[in-house]
């Protein structure tokens, strides 16, 4: 019986820890007002001719996100002009990862010349609203009417080891649907990233 | 002196025989299949790599489980994320340099989107992550742990025999 009732509150615990709130498609994300390396605080609504974002929570440290940084720097490029452009926030806790402090990630986009802002999720406030949980983690945004809407979460590609062996590219898919006024065929995938890092309590 | 060559390549092929293990490498169906194996042992099947922080934390215990339920039916695996090109520069390395004794293997498949769901429904993809199973249990966290945590897990689901 004990052993039942310990299975069923660590099997509880579990769900807790995974059912950690966040958006799902369709919701509507809120707005936020987070600091860029060029010093200056930047929101959503500094953007009114944009049809929608590609918010990527992403940081200096991970392999992953450093795997993907041309590729963010190719979907800006490409999509800024079409109305969907790149908002990258670093989310981790500096204290626990000290390569993703601030003056870090000022360094980092100067020596790769982000053409996107890259914001700090001071406080680790803005994370969580979203539920992300990895570096790197992708949401779009879809305007409609006048708020945005969450229209994919997950993955760029399906090759984060090598971007010349990518066979889907799924964030430019979901681009591509909402640009043609459609749903994306797919809305949600997963790969495979660094734990976003938060002070243990 | 051809014998002798051979008989050193042989000794040197053979697991364990050299100061640190040389992990095998798996696409996820072969890795599926021993995640998918159900018996009296416990397997606790670490998602892990070099460059992950919390996980090199919690190394040590992984490595503790090991060698405090050597005489049980405990069998922990350590699935490694390190990229194929870092397992000579940086995998191995670590391995000999803190002289982990569970079997280590690289998980390469990099459209994990594929596999994720597969591992459990409840892993976002994020590092670490631990998954233990025998034929009467399974449960999945996507978080760190401490010594105790584990112990606990795997003493409340052990198969006595």
């Amino acid at each position: 019986m004990k052993k039942t009732v310990l299975t069923f509150v660590f099997s509880a615990l579990a769900l807790l820890f995974v059912s950690a709130q966040g958006y799902q498609i369709g919701d509507r994300a809120e707005e936020f007002r987070l600091k860029n390396v060029d010093g200056n605080f930047v929101t959503m609504g500094d953007f009114p001719q944009a049809k929608g974002f590609i918010v990527i929570f992403t940081c200096n440290h991970c392999p992953f996100s450093v795997a993907y940084e041309d590729r963010i720097i190719e979907l800006d490029l490409k999509y800024k002009e079409l109305g969907y452009p790149v908002i990258a926030i670093n989310p981790n806790d500096p204290a626990v990862v000290p390569a993703d402090g601030f003056e870090e990630m000022k360094k980092r986009a100067a020596e790769k010349e982000f053409t996107f802002p890259y914001l700090f999720d001071e406080g680790q406030k803005v994370f969580p609203v979203y539920g992300a949980t990895r570096t790197p983690h992708v949401f779009i945004l879809n305007k409609d009417n006048a708020a945005y809407r969450v229209a994919y979460i997950g993955a760029i590609d399906d090759n984060s080891q090598d971007a010349s062996a990518v066979k889907e590219k799924y964030v430019e898919n979901a681009i591509k649907a909402l640009l043609k006024g459609e749903k994306p065929a797919i809305e949600q995938t997963k790969a495979v990233g660094c734990g976003i890092k938060v002070a243990s309590k | 002196m051809k014998t002798l060559v051979i008989l050193s390549v042989l000794l040197f092929s053979i697991p364990g025989f050299t100061s640190g293990q040389n992990p095998e490498v798996l696409n996820f169906s072969q890795l599926e299949q021993r995640l998918n194996l159900r018996n009296d042992t416990t397997y606790v099947v670490n998602f892990w790599a070099t460059w992950c922080v919390p996980c090199i934390k919690e190394m040590p215990y992984f490595q503790q489980i090991h060698n405090n339920f050597s005489g049980k039916k405990v069998k922990v695996l350590l699935v490694s994320l390190d990229f194929v090109k870092q397992i000579e520069s940086r995998l191995i390395p670590f391995i000999e340099k803190n002289k982990l004794t569970p079997e280590v293997v690289v998980l390469n498949d990099p459209d994990a989107n594929s596999w994720i769901n597969k591992v459990s429904a409840d892993w976002s993809g994020a590092l670490p992550a631990t998954l233990f199973f025998n034929r009467n249990f399974r449960a999945f966290y996507e978080k760190s742990f401490e010594y105790e945590e584990l112990e606990t897990i795997i003493n409340l689901n052990l198969i006595h025999p």
